[in-house]
């Protein structure tokens, strides 16, 4: 590599000069902004110390970690991420095995289902919510009409939670379909003859064909899909609106945006957020880790 | 004979349509339903109705949303910061990707680790000190604030995005641009660049995607009810969902039909640049 760099101009000048716009503007929005929340997390910054704030040490972790709401949104988010990714995953691979057949207007079938993925995010989430009213939204008026329920959604607190659930799964399982489908796409036929051939049964030719080729492709997937889940703010914010019943429906990062927005706990939020971040930083890393094997291979 | 692999026997494709077609209406109802409300009369909005097309349709919700409710001026709003994130944005990820997918420097490997970790960050960690800042700097409700988020979010996409598409670009354009006595500046801007467009647009569509559709940094930075992008116009409605179901419905229709469609016929590589960095790994 280095041969070539030389060949485009022998200095890291240029590739300075190419990068410093995206330095700069990544300085100024995202690692300066980083460094101040870490200064705020040791502060007890919030309204009535807004600017007269000092530093406290590990005050607000302290405070964070030892109450209960924490360890209660820190559950339902797991159960949240958990669950979404369940269904995401599921539904995303057992459609994407079935587009991979012969069936005719299959493309037709693939661009509806795709849909969810192309409405804007916030749309969806208020659109559901409309859904799951109790006396008016679809949801209801289609149980009532066909099984005769009449479920109080958005009145308590798991209804509320498996209405942002369903929600997040509506929206959620194309990506997982898509890139599924990829990975199908790229296994030989030829490998299934072969079985086929050897006379192995459809469930043998999941488990040691499609499984094992389909997993290279859908562990980065599904790591980016926890994180994203598990910070996916929008969906239960809004289905929500806010945490509704009384600040029961959030997961970690709602519960951390009302406590910086609507309560102006600036400290505890700052130290809040460092946490959510750590989680995800400890279970992220081998994804990173693998990432940055690839760039030294392809670099 | 045994069947092809991709065959399916007649049992197994009337199976496959009936999952198909279910998985498709649970896909596609939410998107009829808003469509359906949009075009409710106004003195039905709360009906019990299922009907897909409403009873006494019309268009009376769009007439309102257009003529009678500042929609045009959120649109306006969007557009603006919409198109200012995409210029920045492009303008950065062009140069950016092009010295991360040719050049060995310093610091290198660190700024792309570093921007995959960002997408680690809960949403408040930036927001909350990017609050506080421009609260500081008097910049809280103003449109320079919301681009310069912006900007940076979509950033960590476009850059890889770019990157990956440079690279596969061979190096002799370059090398043979410049045996024939063009500057290494010369052969990115003249012969590389103009074969990068189509990941040029995908950055571009994905940016002003992104802003189009941001409601969150939006509802934090901005209180001034002038400066409301329509995230912000379209929640004010739907909190007032009794009087203001159709506007609503009308609202997310318009705002929807271009995001939708261009998501649609750009797909196939919207994906492949979002799992380009997977497919490696």
């Amino acid at each position: 590599m280095a041969a070539i760099s030389g060949k485009l101009g022998n200095t890291n000048r240029l590739a300075y000069l190419y990068t410093a716009p995206a330095i700069i503007i990544m300085s100024l929005v995202v690692l300066y902004p980083f460094i101040y929340n870490v200064v705020i997390s040791f502060s007890n910054m919030n309204l009535t110390h807004f600017r007269d704030w000092s530093l406290k040490g590990l005050d607000s972790y302290w405070q964070v970690i030892t109450e209960r709401s924490f360890w209660y949104f820190l559950f339902k988010t797991v159960l949240w991420t958990v669950v979404n990714l369940v269904f995401h995953v599921g539904l995303g691979v057992f459609l994407a095995l079935i587009l991979n057949k012969d069936i005719k207007g299959k493309s037709i079938y693939r661009t509806l289902l795709i849909l969810p993925w192309a409405v804007p995010q916030y749309i969806t989430a208020l659109t559901w919510r409309g859904m799951f009213n109790s006396e008016y939204g679809a949801v209801n008026l289609l149980l009532e009409r066909f099984l005769g329920l009449q479920i109080p959604w958005l009145s308590t607190e798991w209804g509320a939670f498996t209405a942002c659930l369903i929600t997040n799964i509506w929206l959620g399982f194309p990506f997982m379909m898509i890139v599924a489908l990829g990975g199908l796409q790229s296994i030989p036929d030829e490998l299934y003859e072969a079985a086929d051939i050897d006379g192995a049964t459809a469930l043998q030719k999941f488990k040691n064909i499609t499984m094992p080729l389909l997993k290279p492709v859908m562990v980065p997937a599904i790591t980016l899909g926890v994180i994203w889940t598990f910070n996916n703010f929008n969906v239960v914010w809004l289905v929500s609106n806010g945490g509704e019943p009384s600040d029961t429906t959030h997961i970690l990062v709602s519960w951390v945006y009302k406590a910086a927005f609507t309560y102006f706990r600036m400290g505890y939020a700052a130290a809040f957020s460092m946490i959510i971040f750590a989680i995800l930083f400890v279970f992220g890393w081998r994804f990173i880790k693998a990432t940055r094997a690839a760039e030294n291979v392809y670099g | 004979m045994a069947r092809k692999p991709r065959d399916l026997s007649l049992k197994g494709k009337w199976g496959a349509y009936m999952v198909l077609t279910a998985f498709t209406l649970f896909a596609i109802y939410p998107v009829l339903r808003v469509i359906s409300i949009s075009l409710r009369p106004g003195d039905r909005l709360l009906s019990k109705s299922l009907a897909v097309i409403p009873e006494g349709a019309n268009f009376h919700s769009y007439y309102q949303l257009f003529f009678e409710q500042p929609f045009l001026h959120w649109m306006w709003n969007s557009i603006v910061i919409s198109v200012a994130v995409t210029l920045v944005g492009v303008g950065m990820a062009a140069t950016a990707g092009y010295a991360f997918s040719r050049y060995k420097f310093r610091g290198k490997g660190s700024f792309l680790l570093g921007i995959i970790t960002t997408q680690m960050f809960p949403v408040t960690m930036l927001l909350l000190p990017l609050f506080i800042m421009l609260i500081y700097l008097g910049l809280y409700d103003s449109y320079l604030g919301l681009i310069v988020a912006y900007s940076a979010t979509a950033l960590p996409f476009t850059v890889w995005q770019m990157k990956g598409y440079y690279d596969t670009i061979p190096l002799s354009l370059e090398e043979a641009a410049m045996i024939d006595g063009a500057g290494p500046f010369f052969a990115f801007y003249r012969i590389i660049l103009p074969l990068a467009l189509p990941a040029l647009a995908i950055s571009a569509l994905f940016s002003f995607m992104a802003a189009w559709s941001e409601y969150l940094v939006a509802a934090v930075l901005i209180q001034d009810r002038s400066l409301f992008t329509l995230p912000l116009g379209l929640k004010l409605f739907q909190s007032n969902m009794e009087v203001a179901w159709g506007l609503y419905s009308a609202g997310a229709v318009m705002v929807s039909i271009p995001v939708v469609v261009v998501f649609m016929l750009l797909s196939r590589w919207l994906i492949s640049g979002l799992t380009l960095g997977s497919v490696k790994g």
